[in-house]
């Protein structure tokens, strides 16, 4: 998706300018966007931030209102989305991969991914593994391997709840290191991944998981040694020297996307309309600016895909709980 | 040096125009709050939380808000017991014993202005005692691990009456009702549901800040429609003020030894203001002896405890910006305030969110040159203030909190909780049960919870780990003082305190 000289922009932009011309949506009125948390969360950033380049970009006719819905880790906005919003086309909802890890363990009782629709990601932050600076491990392989000999003997802290998506991040790794008895591995859920965190710098826990951007303070400070990134390819920037799991030849990917889905029941016209939409504003300058200045990640799977990797992503989550015992 | 830098960039925060101004309205509404017979802090500060959601107030101008209204709430208890003799709320306490006798020799304005002075020094030197200590407090906070954090909870609760706590039972049995409460919601360290009943509302659990408006600022209602107290006070005169610098010489050295006591007793969990202004008018009354005329209207006798008082508010904040453990009802209702801004106090956020903490800090320092000017030459407002009839400020302070919880969630549901929260607030009140430990229950209780369990698990289900290291021994240590002292010294303190003020 990236776009190098602005003449082959110039001429994207006159294409899917075209494009959406030809197709009969177009939004009028207010459009909506549910941050199914408080103010100041990464879904209510999510939402503010899109909404500002979309209203930048001429997207959307006014602006887009932020609604801030807090409750059940998501699931009351996605219970209102589903019972009350199906087939309204202004709405938006900020998401992110704490929503398909609650749908794949069934946490939003009689949802499920296929009511709702998906429209697609502006980016994301990739999951780190870490020790502190004075630790015995050195890299990915050493951690994984002292977790082969004993499951028990390192414990991870981390910022999400048991079966949450920093627990995760630990059990697919693992997994992909070949080590057999994943409920074993020691987890330690904190409020967030600063708390982890500070356990970590503070020696009384082994290893921290978490995101790249929680991570980033303690790196620079020298208190803590990232082992690996979980990306597909190095990270750009100032984290160019991070080694991602895969080079240390173990498959781990980890990204916490940000995006949106809308309510069930749309046009095929207006969900196209969406789509199109976010890929543009993916591509944006505007956005890429907004993408450096908050540390958010390059991730976005073009145009139709979302869907089928939120879909995949929500089986292999599905799969994973199962083999740790959290759902059955 | 890094200190005096953040210092700096903190100033340019609380000096941003919008940030001043708030100071100034929290400042102002504080000293209101405090002035008000009834209205304590913890409750002033619970009343105005949904004010700064009503606003849609960013987290530091918010917090701002707040802490000049906890800052003020210390300088407005002094007015109704200098006036009244009735304390604007407990600290104020002490200020009755030499600050009525002062004004029924018609001294009153003296006896404003030199307490005025006092509660400045007292701020004044707290804060710069929170700023030398914090950052050593939070860089230290790195050595606590889980074993240490469930000693430092257990000691947290074991204070909690604070060492004039009247019925310990009472207090146990209300920060038993917290910790019920706290257990509503998804389990974090499991994935359980508990209490929930199906209903998605409830997955997150209760949230502090419904609980706490409704405890305090509806049940505070329900009481007034109770009473009907319609009419207000009768105005009162004070008389014109005849003030040499002298006056605020001689009291000085009171003052200086006031506010350091009350820093240490404001900084000791569970302690807070009470002990603080009462420590500083019992050592005062035994250093100057036979020189003073205390319980006469000895103006030292008015400067003690305000700087005391003073002095421990702003010392009380050491411990809940370090460590994340309130010292006292009103932090633990700012403690709130802050989680429901996603900001997690201790250690980290004097550097994730070190624009917040300093700007803070410079705010207390900024609110409390607001507040020498608000109390000194605008004393007068304040005093008029006194008679305005509470039938017009409740319904307006209830007004604000039905706004300020929609405004948080935007959901009905929220306010029928803040409701039941309310007539459950009403009832406890009338059972005489304390609030405050409640509240302490529904904070701390999931982290003490979280705390053991994760000691459990690193030590493989070993107890012994609870008492591993010499700091975690420590902690135990002062937790089972903090629990047998009161037994033996409260009962003492409390007659002490209660001859104190009956005796004029």
């Amino acid at each position: 998706m990236s776009l190098k000289t602005p003449l082959k922009f110039l001429a994207a932009a006159t294409l899917t300018l075209s494009a959406s011309m030809a197709m009969a949506f177009e939004p009028t009125g207010k459009v909506e966007c549910i941050a199914p948390s408080d103010p100041g969360g990464g879904w209510d950033f999510t939402c503010r931030s899109v909404g500002n380049v979309l209203e930048t970009l001429g997207m959307v006719p006014g602006s887009v209102q932020t609604i801030n819905m807090a409750g059940a880790g998501g699931g009351v906005a996605y219970a209102h989305t589903v019972s009350k919003r199906s087939g309204d086309e202004q709405l938006l909802v900020a998401a992110s991969t704490a929503t398909t890890t609650r749908l794949a363990q069934g946490q939003f009782p009689g949802m499920t991914a296929e009511q709702v629709t998906w429209i697609g990601a502006v980016g994301a932050d990739y999951g780190v593994i870490a020790v502190n600076a004075d630790s015995e491990y050195k890299n990915l392989q050493d951690l994984m391997n002292a977790l082969k000999e004993d499951p028990q003997s390192v414990k991870f802290a981390g910022g999400s709840a048991n079966g949450g998506w920093d627990h995760l991040k630990v059990l697919i790794t693992a997994n992909a290191a070949g080590v057999d008895d994943l409920p074993k591995i020691g987890y330690l859920s904190y409020n967030n991944g600063g708390e982890a965190m500070t356990q970590v710098v503070g020696g009384h826990v082994d290893a921290f998981t978490g995101d790249i951007s929680e991570a980033q303070g303690f790196m620079e400070s020298g208190d803590l040694r990232v082992l690996a990134v979980l990306s597909e390819e190095r990270l750009p920037g100032k984290f160019s020297d991070i080694p991602t799991a895969r080079e240390q030849g173990i498959d781990s990917v980890g990204p916490n996307w940000r995006g949106f889905y809308m309510p069930g029941d749309m046009s095929d016209e207006a969900k196209q309309y969406w789509v199109n939409a976010i890929d543009e504003l993916y591509a944006s300058e505007e956005w890429k600016s907004v993408m450096k200045k908050n540390g958010l990640m390059p991730f976005h799977p073009g145009a139709d895909k979302f869907e089928t990797f939120v879909k995949s992503q929500i089986r292999s989550i599905e799969d994973l709980s199962k083999d740790i015992g959290l759902i059955k | 040096m890094e200190t005096i830098n953040y210092l700096i960039d903190g100033f340019g925060v609380a000096l941003a125009p919008h940030n001043l101004m708030f100071a100034l309205i929290g400042a102002f509404l504080g000293t209101l709050i405090g002035a008000l017979p009834g209205l304590g802090p913890a409750n002033g500060v619970a009343i105005l939380i949904p004010l700064a959601f009503t606003l849609g107030l960013r987290p530091e101008t918010a917090l701002i808000m707040l802490t000049a209204v906890y800052a003020g709430a210390m300088y407005g208890g002094r007015i109704s017991s200098i006036l009244l003799n009735i304390p604007g709320d407990e600290p104020a306490m002490m200020t009755c014993l030499d600050g009525y006798p002062m004004a029924k020799q018609g001294r009153a304005a003296e006896a404003l202005v030199i307490s005025a002075v006092a509660s400045f020094m007292g701020s004044l030197i707290a804060t710069i005692g929170l700023i030398l200590l914090a950052p050593l407090l939070a860089d230290f906070a790195l050595t606590f691990g889980p074993a240490e954090y469930f000693a430092l909870f257990v000691l947290a609760f074991a204070t909690l009456g604070g060492i004039t706590g009247k019925n310990p039972v009472k207090t146990i049995l209300a920060a038993s009702i917290g910790l019920i409460i706290a257990t509503v919601g998804i389990d974090i360290s499991t994935g359980t549901q508990r209490f929930t009943f199906g209903v998605l509302k409830l997955y997150e659990g209760v949230d502090f800040i419904i609980a706490i408006v409704g405890l305090f600022a509806i049940s505070e209602l329900l009481f007034f429609i109770e009473e009907r107290a319609g009419a207000g006070r009768e105005a009162i005169k004070v008389n014109k003020l005849k003030l040499s610098w002298k006056d605020i010489v001689h009291v000085l050295p009171t003052t200086l030894r006031g506010s350091v006591l009350g820093f240490v007793a404001g900084v000791l969990p569970g302690a807070g203001a009470s002990l603080g202004s009462f420590i500083a008018y019992t050592l005062e009354k035994k250093v100057l002896g036979k020189k003073g005329r205390f319980g006469e209207g000895d103006p030292r006798g008015v400067a003690a405890p305000e700087s005391g008082n003073n002095g421990a508010s702003s010392g009380a904040l050491v411990p809940m910006l370090t460590l994340g453990v309130p010292g006292s009802g009103t932090t633990a209702v700012l403690l709130a305030m802050l989680i429901s801004f996603n900001i997690t106090p201790g250690p980290l956020m004097f550097t994730q969110n070190a624009d917040i903490v300093w700007g803070v800090i410079a705010a207390l320092l900024i609110g409390n040159f607001l507040l020498l000017l608000l109390n000194i030459p605008l004393i007068g407002i304040f005093v008029r203030l006194l008679s305005v009839p509470p039938m017009y400020l409740l319904p307006m302070v209830t007004m604000i909190a039905f706004v300020g919880i929609y405004a948080i969630s935007h959901s009905t549901f929220d306010l029928y909780f803040m409701i039941a929260f309310g007539i459950g607030g009403y009832l406890l009140r009338k059972l005489e049960i304390p609030l405050v430990p409640v509240i302490l229950g529904l904070l701390l209780g999931p982290e003490m919870e979280k705390n053991l369990r994760h000691a459990m698990q690193l030590s493989n289900g070993d107890w012994t780990v609870l008492w591993g290291s010499g700091l975690a021994i420590g902690l135990w240590a002062v937790a089972i003082l903090g629990l047998v002292l009161p037994v033996f010294v409260g009962p003492m303190l409390r007659r002490r305190m209660k001859a104190g003020v009956q005796s004029d």
